[in-house]
């Protein structure tokens, strides 16, 4: 790509290119160096001293941790906290299949039909992000409480018992996860449909396709990888989640989260918490080589 | 400005080709995408229209806490706005850490974005690397960056607080300013720059004459989604805050007890100020000539 360009240029501009050369070649490192430093320190370290901390043993009464190569402690929190493990990968993977769901006909038809009004629609899937994590789930609670304004209508009319309720139950928990995690499944599900060139799809028409053989033989197939980084963004954080857990749920139904939240800040035992911390971490990472290793490391960033 | 185009065409040759037998049927069936479309939007905006609606909700029982029950419209609790003082110390923090997360996060990124278009291959060895740690920031679950955030400052013996917060933020906002920076570069023109150093023009001058102007879109929707990250960050507030506590976390902490109507007054404020700077980014995007 770039070899042409500088051809273009060698005979008139040979002299200047050379005398600003040492500049050019270090630019792509430093501008990247703010960020590369940021995130190293910040991102890169710590899941490697939180590795460490899951290795060493501390006091709880002081805090003092000491490296003792202690890797049981693994098969220990595992052991402990396997069901809270099952059911964070039940709540997170079946609000995730729903917001698969849902929101793959509104990215299709925003990809599709959204004409020049795209960018519009693309703002009214991103609205809930304008208000804070907490109130939206508080807002949930209120909508799925007993006498809400949905159960509660729905009891006055007799449609529901008036012993049915859907909070402190798993499936509040679930529904919270899909309403707050459905954006991260639209945008790059709309990102992968937008970038079907519509050409494809006429050539399907021309050798008499159906509208049913056009979607599923053309239009799936090449949203595929698309597919599989929505699943991702959206599954790997639900799967830490344990904001809707805590506000929605009910105390059968802990989740990993909440588990690490309380090693870290109510026990202060460190060493736990790092280790399922970096279990948690480790099946991300497997979430995205098995992506990498399928379809391609470079495809993946292409959709955030 | 081709895609819209070319999906609308697209839309008339599906039209025309299918109408054959189905035609009849297919008058109702192409409504029924576009009103599921709108009934997932109708669905997403819901819980907020919630919010702001009872923000403006009496309470009649004395307690000053929020009833889904509607007791009648008063303005008392935008009167009353700062008569809680711990939220509303929580809400100016946040601000705070908003304003400040968004400075550094924003040119940070934007620097990050500006290599990552411009230099590819033999000239920007690390790329790769720097590209999959950013994907893996963007979707590590949050709590695992809080905790481990949370082991680095413990082990380094580091006080939480107002830095450690800022720390944090920028470090999880960096990575969404960079794609969304980047999303926006796309399609810039080069030879633009290339004119103006043939014309003689020093970097620093092609970059606040050319480049900074081109790619200002752009870094407005980072800086606006590096706010909004910032400012609703609940998860790894919680683990590195200490004393310091930022509003998600004030609110978080109030749902044990019930928490005040004057949290709604503040959710509305923080949306009405979001979804005005979105319109107002997106309407500069349409301005941009292309």
């Amino acid at each position: 790509m770039e070899q042409p360009v500088r051809a273009d240029h060698a005979g008139q501009l040979a002299p200047r290119r050379r005398r600003v050369r040492p500049g050019k070649v270090l630019a792509p490192y430093l501008l990247s160096l703010p960020a590369g430093l940021w995130l190293l320190i910040l991102f890169l370290i710590p899941l490697v001293v939180m590795l460490s901390l899951s290795l060493q043993s501390c006091n709880p009464a002081t805090g003092a941790c000491v490296m003792t190569w202690h890797w049981a402690e693994f098969g220990q929190q595992l052991s402990l906290y396997h069901t809270q493990f099952i059911t964070s990968i039940w709540f997170a993977g079946a609000a995730t299949l729903i917001c698969l769901v849902v929101s793959f006909p509104i990215a299709y038809w925003i990809a599709f039909y959204g004409g020049n009004r795209k960018n519009f629609f693309l703002l009214m899937l991103l609205v809930p992000f304008f208000v804070s994590f907490v109130i939206r789930t508080v807002v949930w609670q209120f909508i799925l409480s007993d006498q809400g304004i949905i159960l509660g209508a729905l009891k006055n009319v007799g449609l529901l018992p008036q012993s049915f309720h859907v909070l402190s139950t798993g499936y509040a928990v679930v529904a919270g996860l899909a309403y707050n995690y459905l954006p991260f499944t639209a945008l790059p599900l709309y990102v992968a449909i937008e970038r079907i060139d519509k050409r494809v799809l006429d050539a399907a028409y021309d050798l008499y396709a159906t509208r049913r053989q056009a979607f599923l033989r053309v239009i799936l197939p090449l949203t595929i990888p698309g597919l599989f980084a929505a699943f991702l963004l959206t599954f790997i954080p639900a799967l830490g989640d344990y904001v809707n857990q805590q506000i929605l749920g009910g105390t059968g139904d802990t989740m990993i989260g909440t588990v690490i939240q309380n090693s870290f800040l109510v026990t202060l035992d460190y060493a736990g918490g790092s280790a399922l911390s970096t279990v948690l971490m480790a099946v991300a990472l497997i979430g995205i080589f098995a992506y990498a290793r399928i379809l391609g490391s470079r495809t993946i960033e292409e959709y955030l | 400005m081709t895609a819209p185009a070319s999906a609308v065409s697209t839309a008339t040759t599906i039209e025309t080709r299918a109408a054959g037998p189905g035609r009849r049927r297919r008058r109702w069936t192409r409504f029924i995408l576009p009103v599921y479309s709108w009934l997932v939007i109708a669905y997403l905006v819901f819980p907020i229209a919630l919010m702001v609606l009872y923000s403006f909700n009496k309470v009649t029982t004395g307690l000053p806490q929020v009833s889904f029950a509607w007791n009648g419209f008063t303005l008392q609790w935008y009167r009353e706005w700062s008569n809680v003082p711990g939220l509303t110390a929580a809400f100016w923090l946040s601000v705070r850490l908003a304003i400040a997360s968004t400075l550094f996060s924003t040119v940070i990124g934007t620097l990050l974005a500006l290599a990552l278009v411009r230099y590819q291959g033999r000239r920007f060895r690390g790329k790769t690397l720097i590209e999959q740690t950013m994907f893996l920031n963007i979707a590590a679950p949050e709590i695992v960056l809080g905790a481990s955030l949370l082991g680095l400052f413990v082990t380094i013996n580091l006080a939480r607080g107002f830095v450690t917060l800022l720390l944090a933020h920028v470090a999880f906002s960096i990575a969404y300013v960079a794609v969304t920076v980047r999303a926006r570069m796309t399609g810039f023109d080069r030879s633009l720059e290339e004119a103006a150093a043939d014309l003689g023009a020093n970097s620093w001058v092609i970059f606040r004459k050319i480049t900074f102007p081109l790619i200002r879109p752009g870094i407005l929707a980072g800086a606006l989604m590096a706010f909004a990250l910032s400012i609703d960050d609940f998860v790894t507030s919680n683990f590195v805050s200490g004393a310091a506590t930022p509003f998600p976390v004030w609110v978080y902490g109030a749902t044990r007890i019930g928490i005040p109507p004057q949290v709604f007054v503040f959710g509305t404020a923080i949306f009405t100020v979001g979804i005005l700077c979105a319109i107002a980014s997106v309407i500069i995007g349409w301005r941009k000539p292309t």
